[in-house]
């Protein structure tokens, strides 16, 4: 077990080198740099080739990537080339938003999906067994950003039950000692925040949690209508059994819609204005903000890699039957 | 069979139903859902939410250029001289009253008396002279273009001269004296009567110098990749200024949160122009970045933010048929120009410049694409600026003239142009580039011309091609940052740039030499003479065609008063309330 761990954290390093050296000549692939989105009209061609020389980028490509290599290689992330603060600082700051949204949207998706697929297996052909396929269809057919605006102007603008921006109301103060708003709420023993952050993500988290619903509703109803007919559980059919069995597979696609959760939410957080790494991103790779996007995304690898290991190590855990060898 | 059928056909049908309820019915914006900003009304006290586009970068003027920066820093910080809101009309602002010597090097500014900072200091002419000098010792990579561009705009160097700064090397700043505790005189290289209206620009703001000296406001290393950093806080933690707000908390992404400045001597909305130390009339500003435009417009349906600015000009009829909102028009500030490259033939002949004046329907676009907010341009500044002149050549849409002029060239009809438009952008002067260019290609084909089309991403392609002179026919623009003509003309036309054409000293030389004359002009009659003449000239030799100017659009709740858009978006919200 403990090899097994080790090998992949060691892979992590392959990996590692293999999305930097990616990202640093993407992004330079991409026209324009920094210059120019700092500058816009203004931009004389004296003050981009200054620009320029200052931050290197008028070297030849591998001098850059050397130097790039070796800042990695002791840790330095460097500052953002917009605010001046530094990458790691930023991506502290911001984190904490996306965990609280992938996590509020994988509840969603979990606690409204496993059950939908469960009882669409049950009633199989029956009404549920229909409306959950269309709801699925729906949900991974829709354009996230289409579906967050319809959401917005429904809740939001027309009936006023929720607010449509940001992660929490502008007028509670309240101390972000750890910056994921549900626990500061909590510890500063602040409910009106608490319903306040909660409200905030509402919306959010059914935008993003729509298409894994769609997806983990249709892996357990497969999944329990597999199992269902294996002989052995026949005779003993209820949730608890048949989902334990079922869960392989489910907890697998689990896995990958959390990586994916956490790998941005970009389009979400662009819509809703909240503030995490998605959005993040996005701003970076408008400003051409080299430091940030090769941060940024170095970082999300990280965190995808350590998910998908997590994964892999519960399927120990929820079926003994497999155990975890080289 | 028709079961299964139904079964679909149910919860379909119970989607669509959804989508219906939601979208059907006039727009009318629910009331606040509790997270609303406007507070209690009668004109005192209140929070307002003022939705960015994004976070500021810094909160210290000098080192920024973004707009954003620049809304925020102009609550907290003031300059030494002010606009007559909205206008581009220079008024006292901390300084009282300035005069120029005989030869016009030195300024000298007699201060507001009592005034002081919001950390207690008094503000004096060691004040003015500690920031001034601070800026002009500048070094490293301070004098980058990126870092200080409007010091450079203005003043141009620094006292040591980096050529790999990007900087340049003469400075127009010489030295700061105060004379006495009220009068501070500032002393130029050579004479300009230019360098005022830049000192109404947020970077020209004066920090108090114990805390820019406390909290380590030139502090910082540069890292590898040459980004500076700064380590000291005053630029995030601690801007320190004597206007009617003060820095309270910043949380980016989130908010940035300011709060009235008891103290502030300025005005207030009960008594704008009364030294009454009454303050601002909120008790909170707030602002909130979000950084698409949809997501803002719905915010302020929703009344989670109060007002925002850059309203897409789709939003505003939604914005205008929303009894709850509405929209204030800021005065138009920049303009819309089809340039040439007067370089390369046919257009280094005026004639063929005339006839594509002569063959662009410049009323026919304005009408059709700038939602009744434009207005035709007949020349390269708008006419709310000093040195504008009613009496330039015009150049009304006329097809057979155009004809006319290009047979009179010694050409034959139809005369090929490559005309280029800029995709992915839209700006205030041009919100859709394709339609403009679609509409005057048509009529400059009626014109006796064929016109080769050619597109380029605004950024950086399109303006670097500009830049470097590579387009032949092209649509650009430009908005105004201060109320002097030299920000529009003298930045077009008084030194040779590409974009214009390589040899353009020969047909221009005229234009630069009225240019530096005015720049340097203290006269204030004179001054507004040469700049007319200038765009009689410019209008005569042709180097483009103006065709629009457009007022920009902001956004507020119907139940915000008293906000006066700028021309050059430099607006104090100490006179706006809330209810």
């Amino acid at each position: 077990m403990l090899r097994f761990v080790v090998r992949r954290l060691l892979l992590l390093i392959p990996i590692l080198i293999g999305v930097s050296i990616l990202v640093f000549f993407w992004i330079r692939a991409l026209p324009g740099g920094p210059a120019a989105a700092l500058l816009g009209e203004r931009a004389t061609p004296e003050a981009v080739a200054a620009i320029e020389h200052q931050y290197g980028l008028d070297q030849p490509i591998y001098v850059q990537y050397g130097k790039y290599v070796k800042q990695l290689a002791t840790l330095q992330f460097g500052n953002s080339s917009v605010s001046r603060q530094p990458v790691t600082t930023e991506f502290r700051q911001r984190f904490p938003a996306t965990i609280e949204l992938a996590f509020a949207a994988g509840l969603f998706a979990v606690v409204f999906g496993i059950p939908l697929g469960f009882f669409a297996a049950k009633r199989y052909q029956g009404v549920v067994d229909h409306t959950s396929l269309v709801v699925s269809l729906i949900g991974i057919s829709t354009p996230i950003f289409f579906l967050a605006l319809i959401l917005k102007y429904v809740f939001s603008v027309r009936l006023g039950w929720l607010p449509s921006v940001g992660r929490m109301s502008v007028l509670i103060d309240v101390p972000h000692p750890t910056n994921f708003y549900l626990l500061d709420a909590i510890l500063a023993r602040n409910w009106t925040a608490f319903v306040d952050v909660s409200k905030h993500l509402i919306l959010p988290a059914i935008a993003l949690g729509s298409i894994p619903l769609a997806i983990i509703a249709r892996i357990t109803r497969a999944s329990v209508l597999d199992v269902q007919n294996e002989d052995y559980v026949r005779r003993a059919v209820d949730f608890h059994h048949v989902l334990r069995n079922a869960m392989l597979p489910i907890s697998t696609i689990i896995g990958l819609q959390v990586g994916l959760l956490l790998s941005g939410a970009v389009l979400t957080e662009t819509v809703f204005a909240f503030p995490g790494i998605g959005s993040w991103l996005v701003d970076a790779i408008k400003a051409r903000n080299y430091p940030v996007i090769q941060g940024g995304v170095l970082f999300v690898a990280i965190i995808v890699v350590f998910v998908n290991l997590l994964v892999d190590l519960s399927y120990g855990v929820l079926n003994p039957r497999i155990r975890l060898s080289k | 069979m028709r079961g299964k059928l139904l079964k679909f056909a149910l919860p379909c049908v119970a989607f669509l139903a959804l989508i219906a309820a939601g979208c059907g019915g006039s727009d009318t914006s629910s009331s606040g859902t509790g997270t609303s900003g406007t507070e209690t009304g009668g004109g005192g006290g209140g929070t307002l939410v003022f939705a960015s586009s994004a976070d500021p970068v810094a909160l210290d003027g000098i080192l920024v250029s973004d707009g954003e920066s620049s809304r925020v820093i102009e609550q907290i910080f003031e300059t030494l001289v002010d606009l007559k809101p909205g206008t581009t009309e220079v008024e006292p602002g901390l300084a009282e009253s300035w005069e120029a010597s005989s030869d016009g090097t030195a300024w000298t500014f007699h201060l507001r008396q009592g005034v002081k900072f919001s950390d207690g200091t008094d503000f004096n002419a060691d004040a003015v002279c500690f920031n001034f000098d601070r800026w002009y010792n500048f070094k490293g990579s301070f004098q980058n273009p990126s870092a200080t561009y409007y010091w450079q705009t203005i003043f141009g160097g620094f006292s040591t001269y980096n050529p790999k700064s990007g900087a340049p090397k003469e400075s127009l700043y010489k030295s700061c004296e105060a004379t006495d505790a009220n009068t501070a005189v500032i002393t130029l290289t050579k004479p300009s009567a230019s360098f005022i209206a830049g000192l109404t620009l947020t970077p020209f703001s004066i920090g108090s110098p114990k805390a820019l000296q406390e909290f380590k406001a030139d502090e910082g290393s540069v890292d590898a990749d040459g980004i500076f950093h700064p380590t000291g806080t005053y630029a995030t933690e601690h801007p320190t200024g004597t206007g009617p707000f003060m820095f309270e908390s910043w949380s980016r992404g989130d908010k940035l949160v300011l709060v009235r400045n008891p103290n502030y001597w300025g005005a207030s909305s009960d008594n704008p122009t009364a030294f009454n130390g009454t303050g601002a009339s909120l008790d909170q500003l707030i602002f909130r970045p979000i950084a698409d435009n949809a997501a803002r417009l719905q915010a302020l349906q929703t009344g989670e933010i109060n007002g925002y600015d850059l309203v897409e000009p789709q939003d505003i009829p939604t914005i205008q048929e929303n009894t709850d909102l509405q929209i204030l028009d800021r005065p138009a500030f920049n303009v819309g120009y089809v340039g040439f490259n007067i370089s390369m033939p046919p257009l280094d002949n005026p004639k063929v410049r005339q006839a594509i004046a002569y063959g662009l329907d410049r009323q026919g676009v304005v009408d059709s694409f700038y939602a009744g907010r434009g207005e035709v341009a007949k020349e390269f500044m708008p006419p709310s600026l000093f040195g504008y002149a009613d009496d330039v050549p015009e150049y009304t849409y006329d097809p057979e003239k155009s004809k006319q002029l290009l047979q009179e060239a010694g050409l034959t009809l139809p005369v090929t142009i490559d005309f280029w438009y800029p995709t992915d952008v839209s700006r205030p002067y041009m919100p859709d580039p394709k339609r403009n260019f679609e509409a005057f290609s048509a009529s400059l084909e009626k014109a006796g011309f064929k016109v080769v089309p050619h597109s380029a991403p605004w950024s950086p392609d399109y303006l670097g091609k500009s830049d470097e002179g590579q387009l032949q026919v092209y649509l650009l623009g430009w908005t105004g940052d201060f109320g002097d003509p030299d920000d529009f003309i003298g930045v077009f036309f008084q030194s040779p740039q590409k974009q214009w054409g390589t040899d353009t000293n020969d047909q221009m030389k005229a234009v630069q030499d009225i240019l530096d004359q005015a720049e340097q002009e203290t006269d204030e009659a004179k001054r507004t003479e040469l700049y007319q003449e200038a765009n009689r000239q410019i209008m005569t030799i042709l180097p483009g065609v103006p065709y629009a100017h457009n007022k920009p659009a902001i956004a507020f709740q119907a139940n915000v008063s008293g906000y006066v858009p700028s021309p050059v978006d430099l607006q104090s919200f100490a006179t706006v309330s809330v209810g």
